[in-house]
């Protein structure tokens, strides 16, 4: 990459860095117990609105993988998900009835929340409905890998987003609060992924999975993206560019290898199609809030309507890491 | 008291101090050296953890950075504390303080009252070693490395090629061979005190300062000048990755080190509760004592630098993206191709399927829809037959296919009629085997309703796309197995073309063919190939076929072709 290219990059961090800057005033406190934070810590931030039915399985799945503290943006929920997280003793909360849009979809109020409070943190990024899956998750803990980062010099860790669904209609089982949501939503796609490089960023973009299968087969380039890199030694130069896909500085972007070898990564299970997806698209699509015009969510509305049932006699049912590993969605690496 | 233990301690010191405990409660002295890096208050912390008990020590403390003289001028410090110290050591042991003892340390003792003049130190001459990062090796012992590798890389590889282009090399000392090994040892307090006590040991250390990674060199080139039995081997186990940093152990690994039978391990992760708790604490069933074994594990780290440097060949993930000619494997098992078959045999998909025992698809390019194998909408590893999805990437799409029916071979049929994106990568794959009989989808057209005119302009245009197909086929670069038959060559005697493609798929079927496909009837194709010359066509692929001729129909006599009927 010329220097020009890199001239330019940088400008666009800078100003990326700036309107995160500038959106820090649509962030109100709510309850800020980052004094707790510890020099070691690992931090979760999130934004969200009305997952409250999510969040207790949510912070449990991640305080017990070993997160320290939640950073969460709530985004003017109505369905008491604030003041759940209020009298979580591990989370601080900021409010805004700001536009999620004009914020980048959260991304530019995370980045603030990040350059204030995760400098110098291992800071994991995710959704309410993201659940990160890395090699040996079963028996080694989320600071064994970020040890293991550390001493290998590696700085950000890329999981795929991995769409999960249930057998049958995505109503058919209703979601009940602190369950673990994969109970109903097991099955995922294991090998319908496309990988493009782009080249300006250095990220790969991968797209495929029942969303491209089921909504997009005949605009394929519409369909969502599914690459993530949402583990990162964060410094408060970085920043994320769009949603948790890419970052800069660009050398972040490289957690794939290019001369055959594998980097070690993780999955994202992304529990989104439970029966809350139906009422929450539906919602969406009215208040317009999402990506291209919500373009994803009038697609889901159309495919949703007639045949709901995105499992295929293909799909495969979710057993553990090692199974996603073999299947050659994630890799250990040299992680052994 | 035969063994006493130095530990380099530079983080997780607590984690340290219940080691150093272990064996100095059990009367072996310990020698402990403290990064200097060290926070007073941590190090005040470590002397307070172990203030009870009489047989610990703390050597003066250095700086520790990695790869440099500190570490080796703090071992000597230690390892001088130690002989003066405590006169009824007669090994010393050099461990980390990121080490954990795996076996009961009385066993340790045993075993070094069985070999009472063994050194083990790992010791390999420059020559013999491969593990070396960077490529630099005997260059560590004749060049200079005032820049640090680990904060100012560039100028450190700068100076280092600097100095290869203007030829400079220090001189080592005489006498000295220059031996490389593992930093953690175990030697006799003869061969110690040797090394420490040499007349010359000024002029070594002054040499030495200025080698880069001396801990890994000092003690192992110097120990062959003094010691009369060297067992070149750690008795630590430790392992390095790729990059030349050790692996970590955790509490997962609890099985393999146990029965490993080695007597201490590193690196053990500061936060493995259970390997501590089992190791140091626990009773432990007595097991037979047997030579340290690192077999296992060996494997298991050996795979995961394998899998990191190669990777899984023909698969393409978000932490594997080869560059093009990098995959290692552009696909990652081998399939068949065929063009012209299914134009040429009725039923010839069941057939081949029939005989080889693999999965044949139709045209899976075809430009409506996926053709999958069955008529399947969906298809393993849940692909969609939609033709959009599938030219969206289409090399994805059969890496994709390959990957997902690992262990059961696919075969596909292809034609000019189909999505051609794809003739250069299979092309160049080796896992491809592709088989052309060149002009046969003129017999669909031959047997189909058209409007003559809607034929001579469809066939133009198909001779056009296969013929830029058989060019790529015909590249010199070509790695895929390709065979080509003009039509007229492959209707004359089909059995053996197609006997070397199954042998191929299946070498070990011993059974000749007994079945061969039905051929499509043929007659009148010479006559429509001349109609199409006469409408200003050339039709070149299919070879010369004969006008009027009947080509024979397969399954009647066997008759030489060329006999006059």
């Amino acid at each position: 990459m010329g220097l020009w290219n890199s001239y330019v990059l940088r400008l666009a961090r800078r100003r990326w860095r700036f309107r995160a800057f500038r959106k820090r005033r649509e962030l109100k406190p709510v309850v800020n117990r980052t004094g707790i934070i510890g020099r070691h810590d690992i931090l979760v931030f999130s934004t969200l609105r009305n997952e409250r039915v999510r969040l207790p399985y949510f912070l449990q799945y991640y305080r017990d993988m070993g997160v320290n503290h939640f950073l969460f943006v709530d985004n003017d929920s109505d369905d008491g998900s604030r003041e759940y997280l209020i009298e979580q003793s591990d989370c601080s909360v900021w409010t805004t009835k700001a536009s999620y849009k004009r914020s980048r979809f959260g991304v530019d109020w995370l980045n603030w929340l990040q350059t204030r409070y995760g400098h110098n943190h291992w800071c994991l990024v995710v959704d309410p409905d993201e659940f990160l899956v890395y090699p040996f998750c079963d028996t080694r803990s989320i600071r064994a890998l970020t040890d293991w980062l550390d001493a290998s010099s590696i700085r950000s860790f890329g999981a795929m987003l991995l769409d999960m669904y249930p057998k049958g209609r995505l109503d058919a089982q209703p979601y009940r609060e602190g369950t673990d949501p994969f109970e109903i939503a097991n099955w995922f796609d294991s090998g319908n992924y496309t990988i493009q490089r782009n080249h300006r960023f250095g990220n790969l973009w991968i797209q495929g999975g029942p969303r491209a299968r089921a909504f997009f087969p005949q605009e394929p380039e519409r369909a969502p993206a599914l690459n993530k890199i949402p583990l990162v030694k964060w410094h408060r130069h970085y920043t994320y560019t769009s949603s948790t896909h890419m970052l800069l500085p660009r050398g972040l972007n490289l957690v794939y290898d290019e001369w055959g070898g594998e980097k070690a990564s993780g999955c994202l299970l992304h529990a989104k199609f439970l029966d809350t997806f139906t009422r929450k698209s539906a919602e969406e699509l009215t208040r317009r809030q999402h990506y291209a015009n919500s373009h994803e969510y009038r697609a889901y509305a159309a495919g949703l309507k007639d045949d709901p049932d995105l499992w295929c006699k293909w799909s495969e049912k979710y057993i553990n890491w090692r199974q996603l590993e073999i299947l050659g969605l994630m890799s250990k690496g040299n992680w052994a | 008291m035969s063994i006493g233990f130095i530990m380099l301690c530079h983080t997780a010191l607590d984690r340290a101090a219940e080691v150093a405990r272990h064996w100095a409660g059990r009367g072996y002295p310990v020698v402990l050296h403290v990064d200097r890096r060290v926070s007073k208050q941590g190090y005040a912390r470590l002397t307070r953890l172990l203030a009870d008990l009489d047989n610990v020590r703390f050597s003066a403390r250095h700086r520790c950075e990695w790869g440099t003289w500190s570490l080796v001028a703090a071992t000597q410090q230690a390892s001088e504390l130690m002989l003066r110290e405590f006169a009824g050591v007669r090994h010393v042991y050099l461990a980390s303080g990121s080490c954990l003892p795996l076996r009961p340390v009385e066993e340790l003792e045993a075993y070094l009252a069985a070999h009472p003049r063994t050194d083990f130190i790992e010791s390999v001459t420059t020559e013999d070693v491969g593990w070396t990062v960077g490529g630099i090796d005997v260059e560590r012992f004749t060049l200079r490395f005032p820049f640090s590798w680990k904060k100012n890389r560039a100028a450190f590889d700068w100076y280092v090629s600097f100095q290869r282009r203007i030829k400079f090399k220090r001189r080592i000392p005489d006498g000295l061979v220059p031996h490389l090994g593992s930093q953690w040892w175990c030697l006799t307090r003869q061969t110690l005190s040797a090394i420490l006590q040499d007349p010359d040991r000024e002029a070594y250390d002054a040499y030495f300062k200025r080698v880069w990674i001396p801990d890994e060199s000092y003690f192992q080139t110097l120990t062959r000048l003094y010691s009369t039995n060297i067992e070149s081997r750690s008795l630590t186990l430790s392992k390095f990755d790729f990059q030349g940093k050790p692996h970590i152990f955790y509490d997962d690994h609890l099985q393999l080190l146990r029965r490993s039978d080695c007597f201490v391990a590193r690196k053990i992760w500061a936060h493995a509760d259970k390997l501590y708790d089992t190791f140091l604490h626990g009773t432990g069933a007595q097991q037979p004592k047997a030579e340290p074994n690192p077999g296992k594990i060996d494997r298991l780290f050996a795979k995961a630098v394998e899998r990191r440097t190669r990777g899984r060949p023909g698969l393409y993930m978000q932490s594997r993206f080869p560059n093009e000619n990098w995959e290692n494997g552009r696909t990652c098992a081998p399939y068949s191709v065929f063009a012209g078959f299914t134009e040429l045999f009725e039923d010839y998909e069941t057939w081949l399927s029939k005989t080889t025992g693999s999965r044949v698809h139709g045209h899976l390019y075809a430009a409506k829809r996926v053709e999958f194998a069955g008529g399947e909408t969906v298809y393993n590893g849940a692909m969609s037959d939609s033709a959009k999805l599938r030219d969206y990437n289409a090399q994805a799409f059969l890496t994709n296919l390959i990957w997902n029916t690992r262990g059961e071979r696919q075969c596909f049929q292809f034609g000019p009629a189909d999505t051609q994106y794809l003739g250069w990568f299979m092309a160049l794959d080796q896992n491809a085997q592709i088989s052309v009989i060149s002009g046969a989808w003129a017999v669909p057209l031959f047997r189909s309703n058209l409007d003559f005119a809607a034929i001579r302009k469809e066939a133009a245009r198909l001779q056009k796309i296969e013929g830029d197909f058989l060019n790529v086929l015909r590249s010199p670069y070509v790695k895929a197995r390709i065979r080509i038959w003009t039509m007229a060559e492959f209707v004359e005697s089909p059995m053996e073309p197609l006997q070397s493609i199954i042998d191929e798929i299946n070498p070990r079927a011993l059974r000749r063919l007994a079945e061969a496909p039905k051929m499509v009837d043929l007659t009148g194709f010479g006559q429509f190939l001349q109609n199409l010359k006469n409408q200003g066509m050339q039709p070149l692929l299919m070879g010369d076929f004969p006008v009027g001729d009947l080509p024979r129909s397969p399954g009647a006599r066997r008759s030489r072709p060329y006999l006059v009927k």
